[in-house]
């Protein structure tokens, strides 16, 4: 770390202070900082990535559990929170542009903007678990919830014919009692011919609480990562000389909003 | 250790590009309408063009979150290397667990796999 000593005026001119040793100039520390970073929301789209992967194998192999169970989400909630994302994402861009500007005042309130709307995206996602929480609309095995119309008996796959028919009548069931009977493909109207929830629907929300839970994890992290940030933004560490904690901060910010852009659709928005 | 001697004393930027405000702001305003869009179609039955649609309007407004917001668009191109491909592989990891699952799937779960074609 750099040692200078050297008498100035100003706060924002810590110039030589956040050279470390291994670096030529600012720029290429800043640049590396950020190619650090961009390596690690990678990462993070890998982790998520497995959730998702494993988002689209189920929905492809029941997409009825999932058509029947987002039903129980609340959907204008969803989408307020799709919006305070973004209102976060934009005051957070805002701020690092500020830091760029040498504007500390707006700097600070720009990120405590940003806290707010994580605090209210929080708020409004404790509501809906809490929802949840109280209907029993739980993950696999703490799954609780009673419907007004029970599920359906689960329809045995059908006896494979036998050599000799001694009765001559035919063997072949029914349309509507067999196991994906003769509906068109991508029909979608079993759901309400069934009547009740189909099988295994605590699937969904497994998933549902993965994802959006890991989700909040790490709007939860980000918001201490934020908080530290904006302590150190008070005391006048940024300025246009050395900005790279706002700005690689505010990266990982845009991933949590860019994941809730995904996290929303799929989740929320089914048909 | 010495500092750099090509520090400018003013308050002007070092390193890095300065979004402009305008940009900023469309960006952000963009972003909101899409999302209205989003849901309004999700009220539409467009029977498969729903999710279609869906990843689409996502699609674009994580392009713009990306390019603006994250800044991409003014970067160094290696920062959009490492994430764009961090992303082909995830595309890779998903299609290839489908078909799979849609291979197998009427042997492990017979009688009740109401999607898949028998």
């Amino acid at each position: 770390m750099s040692t200078a000593t050297t008498p100035n005026d100003h706060a924002a001119a810590s110039h030589g202070e956040h050279l470390a040793h291994h670096f030529d100039n600012a720029e290429q520390q800043f640049e590396s900082g950020k190619l650090g970073m961009w390596i690690f929301l990678s990462t993070e789209i890998l982790l998520f990535g497995g959730l998702f992967c494993a988002y689209s194998v189920y929905r492809s192999n029941h997409p009825e559990i999932f058509l029947y169970a987002h039903r129980f989400l609340d959907k204008p909630l969803g989408a307020i929170n799709t919006a305070v994302l973004i209102c976060s994402s934009f005051t957070m861009a805002w701020a690092v542009r500020c830091t760029q500007l040498g504007r500390r005042k707006a700097l600070v309130r720009l990120l405590g903007a940003t806290i707010a709307l994580a605090a209210c995206f929080l708020g409004i996602k404790y509501v809906e678990y809490r929802h949840k929480w109280r209907e029993g609309l739980l993950w696999g095995k703490e799954f609780h919830a009673t419907f007004e119309r029970p599920a359906a008996p689960v329809i045995p796959p059908p006896k494979p014919a036998p050599g000799i028919n001694p009765d001559e009548r035919s063997l072949i069931p029914p349309a509507a009692q067999g196991p994906s009977g003769l509906a068109r493909p991508g029909e979608r109207r079993y759901v309400e011919e069934a009547g009740g929830p189909p099988h295994d629907v605590q699937v969904f929300f497994a998933v549902y609480f993965l994802m959006t839970g890991l989700h909040g994890i790490h709007v939860i992290a980000g918001m201490v990562l934020l908080t530290l940030i904006l302590l150190r933004a008070t005391r006048g560490e940024f300025g246009p000389s050395y900005f790279t904690p706002v700005d690689l901060a505010g990266l990982y910010w845009h991933l949590v909003d860019l994941i809730w852009i995904f996290l929303f659709p799929l989740l929320y928005l089914i048909r | 250790m010495e500092k750099p001697d090509n520090v400018p004393t003013s308050g002007h930027a070092v390193v890095g590009h300065v979004v402009p405000f305008r940009v900023l702001a469309t960006v952000w305003g963009l972003l909101l309408v899409l999302t209205v869009v989003t849901v309004a179609v999700a009220g539409v039955d467009l029977g498969s063009l729903n999710l279609a649609i869906a990843l689409a309007i996502a699609i674009l407004k994580a392009s713009l979150v990306l390019l603006f917001f994250m800044h991409m668009r003014y970067d160094r191109p290696m920062n959009a290397i490492v994430f764009v491909s961090a992303l082909l592989f995830f595309m890779l990891f998903v299609t290839l667990a489908l078909l799979d699952t849609h291979a197998y799937a009427p042997e492990v779960i017979p009688g009740y796999a109401p999607a898949l074609p028998r």
